[in-house]
């Protein structure tokens, strides 16, 4: 028998059941813009402060757009980071640049804050010749190497190990980088997040793992997924630190995570941080909540906005106005609308990308598949609008050669 | 008898063997309140109680591995895996376990009251993570039987004979299908005999042969080909293991031809099981090398999907050469 530290020896047998562990909320921001007495609030100087709330407000934009186009049917698919926006936005902000984003696909909030442009999220939404991921993915399963997020996969919690391998090479480059995780309530359940920190606690890894505890895996209700106190107490027993924050608290979330990172960094020690914050929108465009959860449970988290809380805080610094707000709203509408439309407009994938990627070159068998699907196609051009298009791009460029 | 979609057939046939029997119990994400993303378990919850029909944490290692020892126990489990695109977090519990465990008790225990029900296939948009056919990486081991339905009516009977088997069954679940295929459905209890392939058309050229979705497919494609002057014979394997040797051979040993079309990709496709058994039975009656018709050799697209697919309009081709060759 071994653990790591000396036991206590007791005579009688008692059982503990945990209760004792209850973790508390840090909270910094109230809903009306004020924040709490004593708080201490964090180090966020002004064009920091607008460039996390812009990037939150052109999240909620962008969101409700594209939720109109999918509604339109001018897209397949998409998923909201509707009031969430404070958790994702917050923590990203606290990184450094250059740190690993690893995600689960309601976290286009952090792209956003990274910088991702408004075309590189169109590209993908709509799978077209410029999405970096070659129209392969469903809508969200965004990607950039050089806004160092990883691409996106749909099987839940995959990221979470990979997150904690991920940092310990970067642990290893010693360049003080680390990786942060993002992940909801439900995809805690699996597996693959119980061996994720425990790997990092055994091998002293610089990740953060961040749980969304948004209340919700689609239809499911928080309390169906786990009888504990959330998913913090679970740090506990991969000798981890743990903070739990109220997701929808900007200013909260920033200084814990920002403590977070310092202390992954300099001690090479993975933290856990739960946001408790809820999912204002369906779970995608595919999914009507009515069937499982009240309006009025959304409406009273409606009034917990982080929107709405962070800009009534800047409002209150006399950083932003009721102008700016209008002005930006526009601004942004008008940019996603634009880039929409471009977007839409564009090519598919080239035909090529069907069989690019499987391998670092294609194997000989596919190219073969290639040629005969080539040969079908052009039997065929009607049935296969996309891969016809191809081919004739194909035959222009070669008479232009 | 009532008309249904394939969902109402699944729903059907889920209420029925739970009245049935109070050992089945419908578990899985969100198969609870909610009734499961596709709604195959609604009202199942309400009718039978939260004991019999419940929502559990996401985790498909978890719900395999519970539904296992609920087997071994001598209940009936019904376990949805929301996507067969995630039965992989579950794969050691079904491969190494579900389908190990009679064997290797020497009979002792067993978990053939098992059943998990999964959705599969594309067609429906899901790019690579909700379209995968993964059922050639089962019909590899041993110890599972599995089980493709192509219309409401199979469905019902398949699902209900896959419940009471005594075996533990894979149930795949064509959703491109779930609200696209509709047909008359039996409110009575009734069961379609598992390992039996059905010749659902009758012709003199060519066996066409499918599973599942690619059904319809095939039977388009059978139209196409028909105008040509060109006799098919289609059959539906149904179950895939153990699956009917004996009704494709005495097919092809009529017609000569033998076309093999799925979803999945080609190289290690069930398809190539079927070709090599088919060439070693019907060897000296074969006209021509028997065809396959399957997706890519890569991940399930998405923007190119329909380029991916194997469609009615690249079996007619492939008809045409078989014939022709
Ligand atoms: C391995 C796996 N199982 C099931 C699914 C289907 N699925 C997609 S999202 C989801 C719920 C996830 O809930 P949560 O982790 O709480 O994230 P949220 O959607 O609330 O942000 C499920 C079950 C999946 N994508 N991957
Ligand atoms: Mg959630």
């Amino acid at each position: 028998m071994s653990t790591t530290k000396k036991a206590t020896i007791v005579h009688t047998p008692s059982f503990m059941d945990g209760d004792e562990f209850r973790v508390p909320i840090f909270k910094l921001l109230k809903q009306d813009g004020t924040t709490y007495k004593n708080a201490k609030l964090p180090d966020l100087d002004r064009d920091k402060a607008l460039r996390i709330y812009r990037a939150m407000l052109f999240t909620r934009v962008l969101d409700e757009r594209m939720l109109a186009a999918q509604r339109q049917g001018r897209l397949s698919f998409y998923m909201q980071c509707t009031g969430e926006e404070a958790s994702i936005v917050g923590s990203a902000a606290a990184l450094a640049d250059e740190d690993m984003i690893m995600a689960q696909y309601r976290e286009q909030g952090a792209l956003a804050y990274r910088g991702f442009e408004v075309d590189e999220f169109m590209n993908q939404l709509f799978g077209n010749d410029r999405d970096y991921g070659k129209g392969r993915q469903m809508p969200v399963h965004y990607g950039s190497e050089k806004l160092h997020y990883m691409t996106i996969s749909s099987p839940l919690a995959t990221q979470i190990p990979q997150a904690t391998g991920y940092a310990y090479g970067q642990k290893m480059a010693g360049q003080g980088h680390c990786t942060i995780t993002i992940f909801g309530e439900g995809a805690a359940s699996e597996g693959d997040f119980h061996a994720a920190l425990n790997m990092a606690s055994v091998h002293q890894v610089p990740v953060i793992f961040l749980c969304r505890n948004n209340g919700y895996a689609i239809s499911t209700p928080a309390h169906e997924q786990f009888s504990a106190d959330g998913i913090a107490p679970r740090a506990f027993g991969y000798h981890m630190k743990v903070i739990r924050v109220d997701g929808n608290d900007i200013l909260a979330v920033y200084q814990a995570a920002a403590k977070a990172r310092e202390w992954a960094v300099e001690n090479n020690k993975p933290v856990l941080i739960e946001a408790m914050t809820y999912r204002l929108a369906a779970h995608s465009s595919s999914d009507d909540p009515s069937g499982y959860r009240s309006k009025k449970e959304e409406e009273a988290w409606r009034d917990k906005d982080p929107v709405r809380r962070m800009r009534l805080w800047l409002e209150s610094k006399g950083w932003w106005s009721e102008d700016d707000e209008k002005q930006e709203q526009e601004l942004r509408r008008r940019e996603v609308l634009e880039a929409m439309k471009r977007a839409e407009k564009r090519p598919p994938p080239d035909l090529e990308t069907l069989i690019g990627d499987v391998y670092e070159t294609p194997t000989a068998q596919l190219v073969e598949q290639l040629e005969q699907l080539k040969a079908h196609i052009r039997k065929y051009p009607e049935a296969y609008p996309k891969g016809a298009k191809s081919l004739d791009a194909a035959k222009e460029g070669n008479e232009n050669a | 008898m009532p008309d249904m979609n394939m969902l109402k057939a699944i729903n059907n046939a889920l209420d029925t063997a739970m009245a049935a029997d109070d050992k089945v119990i419908c578990f899985g994400e969100d198969v609870g309140v909610f009734g499961g993303v596709f709604r195959a378990t609604s009202h199942l919850q309400e009718k039978y109680g939260r004991a019999r029909c419940f929502n559990t944490p996401l985790v498909e290692q978890g719900i395999v591995g519970f539904a296992n020892g609920l087997a071994a126990q001598g209940s009936k489990p019904v376990a949805e895996i929301q996507f067969a695109d995630y039965i992989f977090p579950a794969f050691d519990q079904i491969v190494n376990e579900t389908a190990k465990f009679r064997y290797r008790s020497g009979n002792l225990f067993n978990v053939g009251g098992l059943t998990i029900r999964t959705p599969y296939g594309g067609g429906i948009s899901g790019g690579l993570y909700h379209s995968q056919s993964p059922e050639a990486y089962f019909a590899h081991t041993p110890g599972l039987k599995i089980v493709v339905p192509r219309n409401p009516h199979q469905a019902k009977g398949l699902l209900l004979a896959a419940i009471r088997d005594p075996d533990p069954v894979l149930f795949f679940e064509p959703k491109r299908l779930y609200r696209a295929s509709t047909g008359e459905v039996p409110e009575e209890d009734y069961q379609l005999p598992l390992g039996e392939a059905e010749v659902t058309k009758e012709g003199d050229d060519i066996t066409l042969l499918a599973w599942g979705a690619q059904m319809e497919m095939v039977e388009k494609a059978a139209e196409l080909a028909e105008k040509e002057g060109i006799s098919c014979e289609i059959i539906d394997l149904r179950t895939i293991v153990p699956w009917d040797v004996e009704t494709v051979v005495e097919s092809v040993l009529k017609t000569g031809r033998l076309l093999v079309t799925h979803e999945a990709p080609l190289t290690g496709g069930f398809a190539g099981e079927i070709a090599a058994t088919i060439q070693q039975r019907c060897f000296l009656y074969l006209e021509s090398p028997i065809a396959r018709v399957t997706g890519l050799d890569t991940p399930f697209p998405l923007t190119l999907e329909k380029e991916y697919m194997p469609d009615h309009l690249k079996i007619f081709e492939a008809i045409k050469q078989s014939i022709d060759y």
